[in-house]
């Protein structure tokens, strides 16, 4: 059987990813935040995975409104960086791990989650940032990743309690498996922010602190949030946190915090990184 | 379908629901093709001739031409699509972000280093 790792959950804010590829991470308004990555970034190196599995959205890239999946598992052998409108981000091609995909794809609808399969796509900042931040500016990426893309632009977005169920699916999926990888999950998006109209620029620290307390100790609770507090209380696109349940569900119900860092403001967004194991 | 939704009543914020995805649907067809670079090129190159091969209402086309970015979301832009058209310009997310709320790039920076709009202020 595969065996969970660890959960990351993480920001993926795309001025993120600009400040690494610009080479401006020293500058003073980013050191400070660079500065609180390098605790997970050992933590990483220690553990060293064999795969990493990538809850994230895609952000008009892979795709557009003509299609658009509630959930979409990467099944392919690589995913090229996207062409965001701006050039894609000078950043490794992304390594897929198609055996297990597979087996997830299979375990996952046979268990209920009726997922949508992607042979082919690119993968945007959503996915990339976090791998930068955990990982830096490696010359190929250190291990395979899966990608698993969550809607969350066309609302609806699945549920909290949605995404919750289909961390704790992927959990048996990787328990079934015959190999023997160790998989860390992440959990991408958030914490609160607005990028749209006039209440652009929301921010609401409360409200993350509880996230996060909760997530850790109370998960069932934090699944139970409805969207219209998320949209009300976390802003518009703060809902991307529905994804971080995901990656919760997959680790056992109880959980250890390993480190916990928020800066605020990356861009435009109060940034989170996470980092649980399962509880011995 | 109900006419009125429960986020409705969210101060300064458009949730692009299916209202907002119908209304919209060519315009993001347009935004979105700004992904690949030839078509950047030919947008800057004659953006009425570019715009011509979409069907845009010509409040959306008004909208594009005149960069009105938070009109842009009330005709049924989604705000990962206008920035499609803003990167076209060299603004940054920020710039944006900062845009649609009328307050000046300097205020609105100034604002997210200050720990952002707080839960309380209604815009």
């Amino acid at each position: 059987m595969a065996a969970v790792a660890g959960g990351v959950g993480c920001s993926h804010v795309p001025a993120v990813g600009a400040a690494i590829d610009k080479g401006r991470t020293g500058e003073p308004y980013w050191a400070p935040y660079f500065a609180k990555l390098e605790r997970a970034r050992r933590w990483i190196a220690e553990v060293d995975p064999d795969v990493c599995i990538v809850v994230y959205n895609d952000h008009a890239n892979a795709f557009s409104l003509e299609v658009i999946p509630t959930f979409a598992l990467g099944l392919a052998d690589e995913f090229p960086p996207a062409d965001e409108g701006y050039g894609p981000r000078p950043v490794p091609v992304v390594q897929g791990h198609p055996e297990l995909a597979w087996h997830l794809a299979e375990s996952l609808i046979l268990d209920e989650f009726d997922l949508t399969l992607v042979n082919e796509m690119p993968v945007d900042h959503g996915l990339t940032v976090p791998l930068s931040v955990m990982f830096g500016q490696p010359e190929a990426w250190p291990c395979p990743v899966i990608p698993l893309c969550v809607n969350v632009v066309q609302y609806p977005p699945p549920t909290g309690h949605r995404c919750y169920q289909l961390g704790q699916a992927l959990r048996r999926a990787l328990e079934s498996y015959e190999g023997a990888e160790r998989v860390v999950v992440f959990g991408t998006g958030g914490l609160s922010h607005q990028l749209q109209a006039e209440r652009a620029g929301f921010i609401n620290v409360d409200f993350d602190t509880a996230f996060l307390d909760h997530l850790v100790d109370d998960p069932e609770a934090v699944a139970a949030i409805p969207h219209l507090d998320y949209l009300r209380d976390a802003g518009s696109e703060g809902i991307e946190l529905v994804m971080w349940l995901v990656m919760r569900g997959a680790l056992g119900p109880r959980v250890r915090e390993v480190y916990r860092a928020t800066h605020l403001p990356t861009s435009n967004t109060h940034n989170g990184l996470l980092i649980l194991e399962e509880a011995s | 379908m109900p006419s009125r939704r429960d986020y409705d009543d969210i101060p300064g914020t458009i949730v692009f629901d299916g209202r907002q995805a119908r209304r919209g649907y060519v315009l993001n067809k347009f935004l979105m093709s700004l992904n690949q670079p030839a078509n950047r090129e030919a947008f800057k190159a004659d953006e009425a001739a570019y715009l011509d091969s979409f069907a845009l209402d010509d409040e959306q086309r008004e909208a594009v031409l005149g960069r009105q970015w938070l009109r842009l979301l009330e005709v049924g832009g989604n705000v990962y699509y206008t920035y499609k058209l803003a990167a076209c310009d060299g603004m940054t997310f920020q710039d944006l972000a900062g845009e649609q709320t009328g307050m000046s790039a300097e205020d609105f920076a100034q604002m997210m280093l200050s720990g952002g709009r707080s839960p309380e202020d209604r815009p």
